[in-house]
């Protein structure tokens, strides 16, 4: 399989309308022309990848469009799925001087998002300059997005790139793990077909994972890229787990985006309460469930997940309950799964005590854990001396570089679960120390 | 109550209120006259009236300018294309029902003292309140011998006018052409020729644009193009000096009908401080219909109400003297920029635009300790933004990271490191950044006493030629 689109779903795109919908051309020029044009704006120094978001938002209102995407992806090469997929409200937009002049932020995503379709729609390609501009080739384990921004950069600066992917489909969780009714799969797997056209060489359903398959890439590869994400999702370690109808949220929005799973019936519980439960749960209702319980430990107060994701929760009827924990999962008779929780009080240390007499089930018929991620990254950490600590691979904050000189890593492997733009910024960063490396090396 | 009346305008024109419709589309026929004498205007300059004229499609090209469409609008329209009987009947009528509002025949014929006698006597049987000759048509007229071709020739104007003089009976206004070097050449000679009023500024040569795919300049008539004339919210500040020009000559000097770009009171105020009595207005009309009268009177009527001016004539002319030559002008007057650090959103447009376009004296040097001195001493634009570049940012996605509110910084809304601060030792006072600054208020020119004595140029340096003249002491 290569970079090509997944079929079209019409139900999938019914039940998961857009929730922004595009600007059109008039209204991104207004939109446009609202841009102050700040000097050392606020909104690119919010921005990971630093955007130069006045430059390419003025070159919409001066009618360059294709002149606009190309500033965006100077700086980030995934600025259509960032477009979509960005909590902006905490980054640019947050940002914006327009909070203290005339209150409404300019609408950057969706600008960015007007400059990047129209790229995408005509086609055009990324420059790049002429191959082997500088002597340097790089393999990234993983084809997500810290991965694709690392090649890219390394293409575009004129050497070699290649990534592998243990799936079939590239972009990581740019296609399988965002909401659909933010970011489609088939628009990540149009904007790796752009990084493809670069020249980035792929290569499916690898993994790596033995020594000798490590030491054949050291062979092959000047630099070796981590951006292997964060793997399986952590266990919930309780009784009866493994039951059928238990489904972890990763898998389950994968499984919607790919059109493997078209309903969901009856009462879903997730367990957690960060973006990614708040995703699944949304998902688990839109795919058809009547009740949709969220089940978080802590309080409202305490909730890791973004205020506008929580108010879009509570609209798609999600209901939460607070300070309450699963502590076994028991099949029932007709194929539905009780699930045993228990109340739980938080201790002045934050540790969090079970509380007697509190036990309830809840009948439903799928439970989705979502408590967060862990990396597998053990092999590397065996066998090549690279630190990992609490899950997480060690890297340079500004280099990417691990302990072992030949390994950068970036994104969610490195930083626990962040934003794609987050990875992004890592994959660059790496792809620009690496070919400072090889220079200090040549020089 | 202010008196918007005008009375006896260039010796014998009334009119309920100063605001005039120009010589143009909006006064074309008498309906659309009528109509605009309903919606409040005082006065109407009738399309200009001569001999039928064949036009062209199209007409009209504009220049949008961020988004706001048509500062400025270009036309290649001639004169009335309807019959000068036409014309004049309907003329007749508009007289009839509205016999206060002040109706002006806009004429234009060739340069012969019979074809002027004879239109100036049918306009007047039809029952002008006065006549304005078109001198001023900067488009397809001139190329016959009309308009500008006229207006451009001091000799031409001052002769045609006398012509006109020998026949009118009512006052007679010449309409100037911006498009000469110096406008007071043909007023002068407006005024030997008897004029009893002005009107300026006419229309100004011009090219709106080109077509980037068909690479025709607009407006495009069949694959081709020609210059037209240029007016609107654009033309405002030429028409304004050229106005200042003419009523600051003693020779020059005449009741004056202000144009150019006139679009709501405050122009219209701006025109009556210069001298003018009447003012005349097209490209708003043309944008938003002859309602926009309304925000005018309105408007001047609760401007003079808070000076305390009774009628036109009480400010009238009161800018002129205020106007004089850049050598008289006090060089010991010193004014510094003072940036209101509450009211600064961060944008940093001041600093960019003092560090490019100005004198380098604003710094962001708040964090670091200020530094008071020349360029060199200090970061360049560059620096900065390279440090917000190199910067390494990520998406606060927990809520102890998002708790840190980078907009929270103490007593500012805006960061201390984003609010730039004005070296008042190097600032030369030249106004950029407040022009630029898009908070009202936020950055003022203080005035800074230095204790000289007012000085000019021109003392300081008559003193300085008269020290070196050796037939002095």
């Amino acid at each position: 399989m290569s970079t090509a689109t997944l079929p079209q779903d019409s139900e999938l795109l019914e039940r998961f309308s857009e929730l922004k919908p595009p600007l059109t051309a008039q209204a991104a020029v207004i939109e446009a022309n609202r841009c102050l044009n700040c000097f050392d704006a606020p909104c690119t120094l919010a921005c990971p990848t630093h955007i130069d978001v006045p430059g390419f938002i003025k070159r919409i209102a001066a009618g360059n469009l294709r002149g606009s995407a190309n500033r965006i992806l100077d700086a980030n090469i995934l600025g259509g799925s960032c477009s979509r997929a960005c909590p902006v409200e905490v980054l640019c937009e947050g940002a914006c001087v327009m909070h203290r002049y005339n209150r409404q932020p300019i609408q950057i995503a969706l600008l960015q998002r007007h400059a990047m379709d129209n790229f995408h729609a005509a086609g055009y390609d990324v420059p790049t300059a002429p191959p082997n501009t500088i002597d340097l080739n790089v393999v990234c384990i993983g084809a997500g997005p810290a991965s694709l921004a690392c090649a890219a950069e390394l293409k575009r600066r004129g050497g070699r790139a290649t990534v592998i992917e243990r799936r079939e489909l590239p972009g990581g969780l740019n296609t399988y793990g965002v909401a659909e009714y933010k970011l489609r799969a088939a628009e990540s797997l149009r904007e790796i077909e752009m990084i493809r056209r670069m020249g980035v060489e792929f290569r499916f359903g690898v993994s790596i994972e033995s020594t000798a398959e490590l030491a054949a890439l050291e062979q092959e590869f000047d630099y070796i890229f981590l951006g292997v994400g964060l793997g399986a999702m952590q266990r919930l370690n309780i009784p009866g787990e493994d039951s059928n109808g238990v489904i972890n949220a990763l898998e389950l929005i994968a499984a919607y985006k790919t059109a493997q799973i078209h309903e969901v019936r009856g009462t879903v519980a997730v367990v957690g309460a960060g973006n990614t439960a708040i995703d699944a749960a949304n998902a688990a209702r839109r795919l058809g469930a009547e009740t949709v319980y969220l089940i978080y430990r802590r309080e409202e107060r305490d909730l890791p997940a973004f205020d506008f994701e929580y108010d879009h929760c509570k609209q798609e009827g999600v209901q939460f309950l607070w300070r309450r924990q699963p502590v076994a999962i028991r099949p029932e008779q007709h194929g539905r799964l009780l699930l045993d929780t228990v109340q739980v009080r938080q201790m002045e240390d934050g540790g969090l005590v079970p509380m007697s007499d509190t036990q309830h089930t809840i009948v439903c018929d799928m439970v989705v854990p979502a408590i967060g991620q862990s990396p597998f990254t053990q092999l590397i950490q065996e066998k090549r001396r690279i630190v990992v600590k609490d899950g997480l691979i060690v890297a340079d904050n500004l280099t990417g570089q691990t302990g072992n000189p030949r390994y950068f890593a970036g994104g969610d492997c490195v930083n626990g679960g962040r934003e794609v733009v987050d990875a992004v910024a890592d994959g660059k960063r790496s792809a620009l120390a690496m070919i400072k490396a090889a220079e200090a090396i040549y020089a | 109550m202010p008196d918007l009346h005008v009375r006896g305008f260039a010796g014998g024109i009334d009119s309920p209120n100063p605001f005039w419709l120009a010589s143009a589309p909006p006064t074309n026929c008498g309906e659309q006259i009528m109509r605009a004498f309903d919606a409040g205007w005082g006065g109407a300059v009738w399309k200009t009236i001569g001999e039928p004229v064949t036009n062209v499609c199209s007409r009209y090209s504009s220049i949008d300018w961020q988004g706001q469409r048509m500062m400025g609008l270009n036309n290649i329209e001639l004169i009335s294309d309807r019959s000068v009987a036409e014309n004049l009947r309907e003329l007749a009528e508009v007289k009839k029902y509205y016999p206060h509002h002040a109706v002006i025949a806009s004429l234009m014929v060739a340069s012969t003292r019979e074809a002027w006698h004879e239109i100036v006597e049918r306009a007047e049987d039809a029952g002008a309140d006065g006549l304005e000759l078109n001198f001023g048509c900067p488009h397809g007229m001139s190329e016959r011998g009309m308009g500008s071709a006229v207006g451009q020739v001091p000799e031409y104007t001052e002769m045609i006018t006398s012509w006109v003089k020998e026949k009118a009976r009512t006052p007679v206004l010449v309409k100037l052409t911006p498009n000469i070097t110096d406008i007071r050449a043909i007023a002068r000679a407006a005024r030997r020729g008897g004029a009893d009023g002005l009107s300026a500024i006419n229309t100004l040569n011009s090219i709106t644009g080109i077509d980037l795919d068909t690479l025709t300049p607009n407006p495009g008539v069949d694959g081709r193009s020609a210059h037209g004339g240029y007016c609107g919210p654009a033309v405002k500040p030429i028409a304004l000096h050229l106005v200042q020009q003419i009523m600051s000559d003693p020779e020059a000097a005449l009741p004056l009908s202000g144009i150019g770009g006139i679009s709501n009171w405050k122009d219209a105020a701006e025109f009556f401080l210069l001298g003018c009595g009447t003012v005349q207005v097209c490209t708003a009309v043309m944008h938003y219909g002859y309602r926009v009268v309304e925000y005018m009177a309105e408007g001047l009527e609760n401007w003079m109400r808070s000076k305390g001016f009774n009628s036109l004539a009480d400010f009238r002319s009161l800018s002129l003297p205020r106007v004089t030559e850049w050598k008289n002008l006090n060089l010991n007057y010193k004014i510094v920029a003072h940036i209101d650090e509450p009211k600064c959103i961060g944008c940093g447009l001041c600093y960019i635009a003092c560090w490019d376009g100005a004198h380098q004296c604003i710094h962001m040097d708040r964090v670091s300790g200020p530094v008071n001195g020349p360029v060199e001493l200090h970061e360049g634009p560059s620096t900065v933004e390279w440090r917000s570049r190199v910067a390494v940012v990520t998406t606060p996605v927990t809520r102890q990271e998002r708790a840190v509110d980078p907009a929270v910084h103490g007593p500012y809304p805006t960061p201390l490191a984003k609010i730039p601060r004005v070296d008042e030792t190097e600032c030369v006072g030249c106004n950029l950044c407040a022009l630029v600054c898009p908070v009202d208020e936020c950055i003022t020119m203080k005035r800074v006493e230095n204790g000289l004595p007012p000085e000019s140029w021109d003392e300081r340096t008559r003193g300085a030629v008269c020290v070196q003249n050796p037939n002095a002491s």
